[in-house]
């Protein structure tokens, strides 16, 4: 018998800081995917658009021990008490219940900024500037996503405008189901390494669910309870301490002594 | 050249040296106009603000002249509501501290978003889960509460009592004052509250988080505490500022009295409950998302000093001395708790808002600091300059303190000076014909 009701997706990922390189290519891949202008040359870590950003984490331990990892992070998609949804005064903030993707509304954002204030994560982004491209980068912008205006928030959306390409093409096959192969983004694509692995996590038998569910599998800032659907992997162990680690220390104080 | 604006039985300045007092505010309002129309028109970069430091001065500085504008709403419950006939001396003072406030913040904010001009949004499809939309809402409603406040004080102007109509209405609306009165306190509740509450939320940032207590959290009820204990306080100290500028002595001892005490007694309660608050964070609230609280004051800058200073030095200390009625009636004493409390407000708002920024949340992340740029000073010296000039012009032409007059009757005669130009007389004697003719078409 047929149904109305659609399948209950719950996508994320697994990042595998064992495999990431920090080569940035995510970061790239990103920007291009979603129109993120280029960085103005007084752009600084702390004022660019950057939805997936690389950091480099070292463990402190004396040479020839010491080691270093690669964090790449983006909006971590938190399922519970989702701490930027509920602060927003103006609903520009919303999650799909279908896929329970946490959005953003660029056309309906006031630029308050109070979400950025309440993301534990650091992973959203102002646009302090109007977003210039040269005359040729014009050309390579992607026609599917929006580019932003000055002086609204934005951030990871695991590639909203790949979703519906999927889903449009699912609909030109007759189904409602989108078919997993099809909705993969552009951080995932472009990894060297494949340290990202992306999928339903409502489906057991997914990789990504497989990956998340093993004993190496570590979220950040996990005991705020919010519940994020960005998940990491690693097989040592210090990397796995320093994620629970949820320290307010100095980066010198915590890892160089 | 104004002396027929100015009110009966007072002493002002001459016109010149007014002009000359108002010029380095209006030279300031200047710098600040030109850093709003700079952030304005080419974009908030020109701020120091950035992704992680997505709030700064002015968010903490808002939050600051809300809670000491407190005074206009706090100064209108005593009065109408709980009936202390002796802050009739103060209500109008107060009530244009708290406009100006009010309306400065709100400038500042407009300012601060990205997009000023989607304001009304929060009003058409609000997020009613949002403590900045509660926010939103209250501080519009209470500034037009506001406005409607400062309209008598306009009206009783020498020149415009002369207009029958304008006589009725302020009439009428002194009538409805205790309705305003108890208006504004509902909706003062609410946002102080809810400005509270804007930080006792945030889930992510553990330094800033509390517990619910009922459908808010604890800063919610700190936050409308702490501000009923600093406005009488700020209060006191403009109205004292006045009387040391104009010389003069605009209110009788007994006001500044039960203003220090008030204070006093809410600054108690707020004390108390901010160290039950306190013990509660360190002890349950903060370890329990994984963060114990002495790591906060780890950082040399944000030492435990910081949390003495809030809550005993600029806490208990001038709560005592507010309190007793000896230590009281000794003016430096009582002027100095009364700068104390407003200093304890102003950390207390940092506190919240520029070290809950500063402090990292991912454990790989660093101390953040964060230094305003000129542009974010400027327009906030906007606002001091605009408040300075609406305050001295509202002074000049309207009784602000009603107890003057008679406080003065000994200091001179008339404010009109004995040599007066015929050009000086009949300008504003025109200028009220003219009002009157508009008011007669309605």
């Amino acid at each position: 018998m047929e149904t109305n009701e659609r399948k209950q997706y719950r996508f994320g990922m697994v990042i595998d800081l064992d495999k990431c390189s920090g080569c940035g290519a995510c970061t790239v891949a990103c920007a291009v995917e979603n129109n993120v202008a280029p960085a103005v040359p007084s752009t600084t870590t702390r004022n660019g658009l950057t939805w997936m950003n690389v950091t480099a984490v070292h463990s402190g331990a004396a040479y020839p021990d010491c080691e270093t990892v690669f964090v790449p992070m983006s909006c971590q998609q938190c399922e519970n008490e989702t701490p930027c949804l509920t602060v927003c005064p103006q609903n520009a903030v919303d999650i799909d219940p279908v896929t329970g993707i946490v959005g953003q509304v660029p056309q309906r954002c006031l630029g308050c900024r109070y979400c950025m204030t309440a993301c534990p994560y650091h992973a959203r982004y102002f646009n302090w500037r109007d977003p210039e491209w040269t005359d040729g980068m014009t050309q390579q912008l992607n026609p599917d996503v929006a580019p932003r205006m000055r002086g609204v928030v934005e951030k990871c959306n695991f590639c909203h405008a790949r979703l519906h390409a999927a889903r449009q093409k699912a609909a030109a096959n007759g189904s409602r189901e989108i078919d997993p192969a099809d909705y993969v983004p552009a951080c995932v694509e472009s990894c060297p390494a494949s340290a990202i692995t992306f999928g339903d996590l409502n489906n057991p038998s997914s990789p990504v669910a497989i990956l998340a569910a093993d004993k190496n599998s570590f979220r950040f800032l996990a005991r705020l309870g919010t519940e994020p659907k960005v998940h990491y992997h690693s097989s040592k162990q210090w990397v796995r301490e320093m994620a629970e680690r949820s320290k307010t220390r100095t980066q010198q104080e915590a890892f160089h002594g | 050249m104004d002396n027929l604006l100015i009110p009966r039985g007072v002493r002002r300045t001459s016109f010149g040296s007014f002009l000359l007092w108002l010029l380095p505010w209006f030279a300031m309002l200047s710098v600040g106009l030109y850093a709003i129309y700079l952030c304005l028109a080419e974009g908030l970069f020109h701020t120091n603000m950035d992704n992680r430091f997505a709030f700064g001065i002015w968010i903490f500085l808002d939050l600051t002249v809300i809670a000491l504008g407190a005074g206009a709403f706090f100064t209108g419950f005593l009065l109408y509501i709980v009936r202390r006939k002796e802050l009739a001396a103060v209500i109008n003072s107060a009530v244009i501290i708290g406009l100006i406030c009010y309306s400065g913040a709100v400038l500042v904010l407009m300012v601060d978003v990205g997009q000023p001009l989607r304001a009304w949004f929060t009003f058409w499809h609000p997020n009613t889960h949002s403590m900045l939309t509660e926010v939103t809402f209250c501080l519009t409603c209470y500034l037009v509460v506001l406005l409607i406040e400062y309209l008598p004080i306009v009206i009783k102007n020498r020149q415009l009592r002369q207009i029958p109509k304008f006589l009725v209405f302020e009439f009428e609306l002194h009538k409805l004052m205790p309705v305003f009165a108890g208006i504004g306190t509902f909706l003062s509740f609410f946002h102080q509250g809810s400005l509270g509450g804007l930080f006792g939320v945030l889930r992510g940032r553990p330094f800033a988080f509390r517990e619910e207590l009922g459908i808010w959290p604890s800063t919610f009820f700190l936050f409308v505490i702490s501000a009923a204990a600093a406005g009488p306080s700020f209060i006191m100290l403009t109205t004292r500022l006045v009387e040391k500028i104009t010389r003069k002595r605009l209110v009788r001892e007994n006001v500044y009295q039960l203003l220090g005490k008030v204070s006093g007694l809410m600054l108690v309660a707020y004390v108390l409950l901010k160290s039950i608050d306190t013990l509660i964070w360190i002890n349950s609230t903060s370890p329990g998302t994984g963060f114990p609280a002495f790591e906060y004051y780890a950082t040399q800058s944000f030492g435990t000093w910081i949390l003495f200073t809030e809550i005993v030095l600029f806490g208990l200390l001038p709560a005592l001395v507010l309190l007793s009625s000896r230590l009281r009636s000794d003016r430096r004493l009582l002027f100095g708790a009364a700068f104390m409390v407003c200093c304890g407000i102003m950390l207390n708002r940092f506190v919240m808002t520029i070290q809950t920024l500063a402090l990292p949340t991912l454990p790989f992340d660093a101390f953040l600091t964060y230094l305003p740029s000129w542009q974010e000073v400027a327009a906030f010296a906007f606002v001091i300059a605009y408040g300075v000039i609406l305050y001295s012009v509202t002074y000049r032409y309207a009784v602000v303190f009603p107890q003057e007059r008679e406080l003065n009757l000994a200091a001179g005669p008339e404010s009109v000076p004995a040599k007066q130009s015929l050009l000086s007389r009949l300008r504003p004697r025109f200028a009220v014909q003219l009002i009157q003719k508009f008011v007669s078409l309605f």
